[in-house]
């Protein structure tokens, strides 16, 4: 149990800090345009 | 077949919540509210026109590839907090291309088993095309590529490269050898999952195993009673990831299908959400 609670920490401390950095935006960002050389076009 | 109808319904909610803007397909549109910040908990390409949602392993690719950073720590937060809450339960009921592939296990063809030494393969997956070859290419260059999207995945093949070939005739001037590449690894995919149950999520998916090692620790979990079970066998036979239950009953393979739970004649086996 102390575990799986330590590990969702982690994880909201994880989206958090990502967030912080500007990834949710980068990932956002990426999203919203089609990813070329992610489908095998680029 | 209560249960595998509730598992249907809820494959089917989650396709159409994650690829909600339907729409989208006839005119080519890439959808761009605000959900697009949030990642998806099962495979689905964010270049797929209908998608809502990120996916988890672009987002984790597109970060590790970008200049300055060496992990996703976004999307591997949102990766760690579906697993850890509900292991590979995501695989059996939230995933559109889990569900795509058991469609195509419905066409009557004579079923094959793996050897098991092919589910190692998605490690080996994960590892270099998710992980190292976008380091490599980030430290080398300054912009790593998301090789598994760009090299591997059929999930954006099918919903975001045909589709938008489709709307998009400017697009034909970039099928090249990687597309061919592709669509050639979308056939084999379909192929297996025509011949073996869940092909691509035995042997390729990195989603999988990432969710496959939180198997073992997840809260939403399967239970099993050693002094109720029988040996009977029949959760082993039944199982269409090839798992012996009543040996392991959180294996990293297990989808949560429940079918082995309905099976069970003497309810040695159940799906519990673990709290203590």
């Amino acid at each position: 149990m102390k575990l799986r609670i330590a590990l969702l920490i982690v994880a909201a401390l994880s989206i958090a800090f990502g967030a912080w950095r500007g990834e949710g935006d980068a990932v956002y960002n990426k999203a919203i345009r089609v990813c070329m050389e992610c489908i095998g076009l680029g | 077949m209560k249960a595998d109808f509730r598992r249907k319904f809820a494959q089917f909610a989650s396709f159409v919540i994650t690829n909600r803007e339907v729409g989208n397909f006839f005119t080519g549109k890439i959808y761009k509210g605000n959900e697009k910040y949030l990642c998806a908990p099962g495979l689905n390409c964010y270049s797929c026109p209908a998608a809502t949602l990120s996916c988890p392993l672009g987002a984790m690719q597109t970060i590790i590839g970008s200049a300055g950073s060496v992990f996703g720590f976004y999307a591997f937060g949102f990766i760690l907090m579906f697993g850890v809450l509900c292991g590979r339960f995501i695989c059996g009921f939230l995933c559109p291309f889990g569900l795509f592939q058991e469609l195509l296990a419905k066409i009557p063809l004579p079923k094959k088993k793996l050897p098991q030494i092919l589910n190692y393969v998605k490690y080996a997956v994960l590892f270099i095309f998710v992980l190292l070859l976008p380091l490599a290419g980030a430290l080398a260059s300054g912009i790593g590529e998301p090789a598994f999207c760009q090299y591997i995945c059929p999930a954006g093949t099918l919903e975001a490269a045909i589709p938008l070939l489709i709307t998009h005739s400017e697009f034909m001037d970039s099928v090249g050898v990687l597309f061919a590449v592709k669509l050639t690894v979308l056939l084999i995919v379909i192929i297996g999952c025509m011949t073996v149950y869940r092909f691509f999520c035995k042997t390729l998916c990195p989603l999988g195993a990432l969710y496959g090692l939180l198997n073992k620790i997840s809260f939403y979990r399967m239970g099993f009673n050693k002094q109720a079970c029988v040996n009977c066998g029949a959760c082993e036979k039944i199982c269409p990831m090839g798992i012996n239950p009543a040996k392991s009953a959180n294996s990293t393979e297990c989808i949560r299908c429940g079918k082995c739970v309905e099976t069970c004649g003497v309810n040695a086996l159940n799906m519990v959400m673990k709290l203590r």
